[in-house]
């Protein structure tokens, strides 16, 4: 244990880094403090089980900054109405700060312009507008769609549906032990030219880095249209769309401190130019008779009916606090929990670790011989530890290793190295209970 | 730990290290998949009804999942082998119907013998189906439906 350093409190001289601290939205970054990070997220002050609350479960969804939480509640209080429609000052406020957070996401992703950036609920929906729109605009009876054995469901299913419809064919490219993608399966399988290729930058079990600027690079020699899912990247790796090259990245904002019913699609401008829309209703029409509806430009034609409008303000202040805390210094921060992380476990008896890819970052896996995922869980629960058991919308990824669930731990720009060892002493008086029947 | 063994009572711990009336057997008359989807947990029951004389001959499991959901196939396939229909029935319902009790209340030890045991998944929501899958698994062979059981509440 770690004897009087608790997580769940501030370090002494947080009042005073608070208050120039990250988030006020006027500052330069400052020099990365966990514990001024801390400070900013209410929720991690709570206990839990009368322990103080540790939050691992950073894949499945992020806790949110006070700047977060203001920003929502200060815009439904002072600017909130309708956008894009009232020829009244409030609702071209309103407006107004939509589509700044709509310029913001574009500078956040270095897309070349706003028109790139289609706000939807998340990445789960952002998948099915793509894979309906892509669906119908190339995709023909025969032809073939790429993903690998790591995708989240929400980044398969929604293809399964889109090759049952057009009476394409899904092929899948092969994990390998170590929890990296087969890159030369992948280029085997590009080879055959499918029309598209849907791949996730981060596996959300695993906590694989894929090679996202390689894939593109060898997908496009194939003349392969490329889909990154983001969700479980844009928090913890560099994201810059026109380096990556790729034709579309989708991410949610509630797994980047920003509020759950956000999301985004990016898509080249020239590619979201040709897709057909994906739902009709308000916002994306230009004219609309009884004979015939046409539609409005990018992104607009994506986003019919009233938009989330309040929750991309929300998104867009929680990308904000994300530069200014300073991507680089959160992913170094992260990158060395994460060793610490997967060093502790593999030093635990009976703890397997699954894969070992090349890069990992924010998340892992793993299981325990002769004890279940799930009473691993509960155990730490009761210590006041949060983390995910299941498969995690994985169960490819469960078959290819043989377990039935794991547990997963995974990290976000406010754990701390106390955290992560109160994690693994925890750990480990669970696995003893378990093993011994009582402790 | 004393939250852990409240849950955890050794007669738990027992029945999922030695799973009692584990493996598929020779021979049933009706078969069902009991699964939970959320967790993977999966238990393949084998049940033996003497329709003639409306009696439960046997009950055999197999399958994974976490030590709640084996401790009560186990505790089940034991205590409801050899009990009429309507006796095993009535378990169920009590069993269905202890889980639901809220934690605060305190259980009557009278009604529900040795099902007590599994009391302490009250303080865990998240684990209550875990400890009804193999019930309902039974419950829908008896009734007649025969069903995949899957339980996700
Ligand atoms: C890799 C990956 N893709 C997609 C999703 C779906 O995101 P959402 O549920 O926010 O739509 C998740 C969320 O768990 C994920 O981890």
């Amino acid at each position: 244990m770690v004897g009087e350093v608790r997580p769940g409190t501030e370090a002494p001289n947080t009042h005073s880094e608070r208050n120039k601290g990250v988030g006020n939205g006027l500052s330069t970054p400052s020099p990365f403090s966990v514990y001024a990070i801390r400070a900013q997220f209410p929720v991690l002050h709570r206990a839990m089980h009368g322990k103080p609350l540790i939050y691992l479960d950073n894949a499945a969804s992020t806790q949110k900054p006070q700047v977060v939480i203001d920003t929502l509640v200060r815009f439904y209080s002072t600017t909130y109405s309708n956008v894009h429609r009232g020829a009244y000052a409030l609702s071209e406020e309103a407006t107004a700060r939509y589509e700044e957070a709509r310029q913001i996401v574009a500078r956040f992703l270095g897309a070349r312009s706003w028109r790139e950036i289609v706000f939807v609920r998340g990445a789960t929906e952002g998948i099915n507008l793509l894979a309906f729109s892509l669906g119908e605009y190339f995709l023909r009876e025969g032809d073939t769609v790429v993903v690998t054995e790591m995708e989240h469901h929400s980044n398969l299913v929604p293809w399964q549906m889109a090759c049952a419809r057009k009476g394409a064919h899904l092929r899948v490219v092969p994990l390998r032990e170590d929890g990296d993608l087969d890159l030369d399966q992948l280029e085997t399988l590009l080879a055959q030219k499918p029309k598209i290729l849907a791949v996730t930058h981060v596996s959300n079990s695993l906590g694989t880095v894929n090679p996202i600027r390689q894939i593109v690079e060898i997908a496009h020699a194939y003349g392969v249209v490329v889909v990154v899912d983001g969700a479980q990247a844009v928090a913890h790796v560099p994201v810059n769309v026109q380096e990556l090259d790729c034709d579309f990245y989708v991410f949610s904002g509630h797994k980047i401190y920003g509020p759950t019913g956000i999301g985004v699609v990016y898509g080249k401008e020239e590619w979201l130019d040709r897709l057909p829309p994906y739902q009709g209703g308000g916002e994306m029409i230009r004219e609309v008779t009884f004979e015939k509806t046409t539609y409005n430009d990018i992104p607009y034609r994506f986003e019919a009916g009233t938009p989330n409008i309040v929750d991309a303000v929300g998104l867009g202040a929680a990308l904000q606090f994300v530069e200014l805390t300073g991507r680089e210094q959160i992913f170094r921060h992260e990158d060395q929990l994460i060793k610490e992380l997967e060093k502790g476990l593999r030093a635990i008896q009976g703890v397997r670790v699954l894969g070992a890819p090349q890069k990992r970052v924010a998340a892992i896996s793993f299981v325990v011989e002769g004890v279940h995922a799930h009473d691993i869980g509960t155990g730490l629960d009761l210590h006041g530890i949060c983390v995910r058991t299941g498969h995690h919308c994985t169960q490819p990824v469960m078959r290819f290793y043989g377990v039935p669930a794991t547990v997963r731990p995974s990290l976000a720009m406010y754990n701390t190295r106390e955290e992560i060892e109160r994690f693994l002493a925890a750990l480990e008086e669970v696995i003893a209970f378990f093993r011994r029947g009582s402790a | 730990m004393s939250d852990l063994q409240s849950l955890y009572q050794e007669v738990i711990l027992d029945h999922s290290r030695n799973p009692r009336h584990f493996g598929k057997p020779q021979q049933w008359t009706h078969h069902i998949r009991g699964q939970n989807p959320l967790c993977g947990d999966e238990i393949d029951l084998y049940v033996t009804l003497d329709e003639e004389k409306q009696v439960i001959r046997s009950i055999h499991f197999d399958g994974q999942g976490c030590s709640i959901s084996i401790a009560s196939a186990s505790f089940m396939a034991e205590h409801l082998s050899g009990k009429s229909r309507t006796e095993a029935l009535t378990w169920i319902q009590r069993f269905f119907q202890m889980v639901k009790t809220p934690f605060t209340e305190p259980l009557n030890e009278e009604e529900y013998g040795d099902l007590i045991v599994f009391g302490g998944v009250r303080a865990f929501p998240s684990r209550v189906k875990c400890a009804t899958l193999a019930w309902h698994a039974l419950e829908s062979v008896l009734k007649g439906e025969g069903k995949e059981v899957i339980t996700t509440e």
